[in-house]
């Protein structure tokens, strides 16, 4: 059954035509066993329609969709692939009946006995810390239960796959983070290959091992986080996926409030409550670094100093974007006034600055 | 004032004692109605289910066809089962007509498009996403259908009531395909018919109190259910 390769999809020449119209046009993409792929993109980009194409609702009009090296619909037939899949879409979609017998529901199709089914479900309503709920009515549930709900559902069935479609969308904040950091243990504990569609950059961030950028039915540009948020291809990506630095790195030291991040042999000293030996997200938005020409020794009270290379100047109206080398790479904005009071200009040598307290941490979750 | 109270006093009597005509004509008026909801439902849910789940060319006209079956004048039913039935008529050669059979062949037309009109429209009222969420849970087509209907069990409940209510209280049908005969395929609605134009309100209101009673019971019955849903 199994492939060589770690590919658990492989898509291939993929388009999907509804009236005329066409809505998906996928050349290639493969998604590994075990990641987290994040699709982000504005509402009307295909990703909704992406998704659901992979789950064959229906098939592509065009192009093959390969499971573990099989193709579908040739070598393995639809209804046996989505035996391997489960969706949550934005709308829990409940049934109208206990959060015990939704949760169970597939598993009933598949015709798993009963206490087999007792026990996964039992399982499944613990890891999202619904198990009081079992015998409430669906209809009876808040927006952040039947979400779980919903959740457990597509973990009770053990799917090669998961498919979530802006599954936090309608939620409030403080519901959002709480499943959010849910459903992150359990993706962290089973490793189950996900495929998340969301118009939330934070969300893809925190989530994802790779992200990839959609527009008008297509993916611009792919890849890990860092990435594909510090060198955006083009000026929809950048748009897009904001203009912060991102930097991903592992908490060496700790303080009170403090903390200190390995990133490329840098220390960076952010603010925030982690754990030690974390892997985080720092996000640095370019209007927070300050660059200057003076020697190092001159002090400041940001604690992040850093000597860099300018490799790229870009005017931007009022100011200019200064992207450096830092040894890791580091956008500043500048006014174009001090562009010409420190004789800015690509090649030279410039201090970046950046205050702990102007980096935002986003925690991520263990690989 | 007198006909009326007498003529209640009397049909008392009659539904205490367990008259046995009017006992048969009930039981009869049950069997025949019974049996037509059940063979509408067969259709009536399939069909409405398959139109609710497609998309066809000619669907448009589909509906608004079964939408105006609901409303089926149960006389003009009556006439075209006739002349299907009569001995010449395309279908003359089962000899049914003036038969219980019959009967609930008319009261099956009557009722299919009611059960059909409701069902569609149950189904209709469903989330479209969710019959992709049910395939996605790894369903067949079969059991993604028997899902959805389970899911439109109240509206279908309603269809069943509805179905049953309308064909149980139709006359013009019954009595132009049935015929009216005592003791065979005489009904509550064609006796009631019959002993008002002879003058026997009595009976007459026994058998109307019955059909009321059945009405009501058919309220019941769908009201109970409705708010214990609505309760859970």
């Amino acid at each position: 059954m199994n492939n060589d390769s770690s590919n658990i999809l492989e898509i291939n020449d993929i388009k999907v035509k509804r009236a005329g119209a066409l809505l998906v046009d996928i050349p290639s993409l493969q998604v590994e066993r075990g990641e987290i792929l994040s699709l982000i993109g504005p509402n009307g980009a295909g990703k909704t329609t992406l998704l659901l194409t992979l789950c064959c609702l229906p098939k592509p009009t065009t192009g093959e969709i390969s499971f573990r090296g099989q193709k579908i619909g040739s070598d393995v037939s639809v209804f046996e692939y989505r035996r391997n899949l489960a969706m949550v879409f934005q709308e829990p979609l409940l049934f109208n009946t206990t959060v015990f017998k939704n949760v169970a529901s597939g598993l009933t199709i598949r015709g798993m006995e009963k206490d087999q089914i007792r026990r996964i479900v039992k399982e499944s309503l613990e890891r999202f810390g619904i198990s009081h709920l079992g015998e409430r009515s669906a209809r009876t549930l808040s927006g952040g239960e039947a979400q779980r709900t919903s959740l457990a559902r597509a973990f009770a069935i053990r799917p090669e796959i998961l498919f979530l479609d802006e599954p936090f969308a309608a939620l409030d904040p403080p519901t959002r983070e709480a499943l959010i950091e849910d459903l992150q243990a359990v993706l962290q504990d089973t490793h189950t290959t996900t495929i998340f569609a969301t118009h939330d950059r934070a969300e893809a961030l925190r989530l994802s091992d790779r992200i990839g950028v959609m527009n008008d039915g297509s993916i611009l540009q792919i890849g890990a986080p860092e990435e594909v948020m510090n060198h955006p291809m083009n000026e929809f990506v950048a748009n897009f996926v904001g203009v912060e630095t991102i930097l991903r790195g592992k908490v060496i030291r700790k303080d009170e409030g403090s903390f200190v991040t390995m990133v490329s042999d840098h220390e960076i000293e952010a603010v925030g409550d982690v754990k030690l030996g974390e892997s985080v997200v720092l996000c640095i938005r370019p209007e927070n670094v300050t660059l200057s020409t003076a020697s190092r020794s001159e002090t400041t009270s940001a604690r992040n100093v850093f000597r860099g290379r300018i490799t790229k100047i870009t005017p931007l109206g009022f100011f200019q974007k200064i992207q450096l080398n830092c040894g890791f790479s580091l956008v500043a904005y500048v006014t174009r006034h001090s562009v010409d009071e420190l004789s800015l200009g690509e090649g030279k040598d410039v201090n970046a600055s950046f205050k702990a307290t102007a980096i935002h941490v986003v925690r991520k979750r263990e690989k | 004032m007198d006909l009326i109270l007498e003529g209640i006093k009397k049909a008392f009597w009659l539904l205490v004692t367990f008259d046995p005509e009017v006992f048969s004509i009930t039981l009869l008026s049950l069997q025949i109605s019974g049996s037509a909801t059940l063979i509408s439902l067969f259709f009536g849910i399939s069909v409405g289910t398959t139109v609710a789940l497609t998309r066809f060319r000619g669907r448009r006209i589909a509906v608004s066809l079964i939408n105006t079956g609901m409303g089926l004048p149960p006389v003009v039913v009556g006439l075209f089962v006739t002349i299907f039935l009569w001995r010449n008529g395309p279908l003359g050669f089962f000899e049914m007509l003036y038969t219980p059979t019959a009967m609930i062949l008319a009261q099956t037309v009557i009722a299919t498009p009611i059960v059909m009109g409701i069902t569609l429209a149950a189904m209709q009222q469903l989330p479209a996403k969710l019959r992709l969420q049910i395939l996605a849970l790894g369903a067949t087509r079969l059991q993604m259908v028997w899902i959805l209907i389970k899911e439109a069990r109240l509206p279908l409940l309603a269809a069943v009531m509805a179905g049953f209510g309308g064909v149980i209280s139709e006359v013009g049908a019954s009595i132009m395909v049935g015929g009216n005969i005592k003791g065979y395929s005489r009904v509550l609605t064609t006796a009631t018919v019959m002993e008002t134009s002879r003058g026997n309100f009595d009976v007459a209101i026994a058998l109307g109190i019955i059909l009321l009673l059945f009405a009501y019971l058919i309220n019941l019955i769908l009201t109970h259910v409705q708010q214990r849903e609505r309760a859970r």
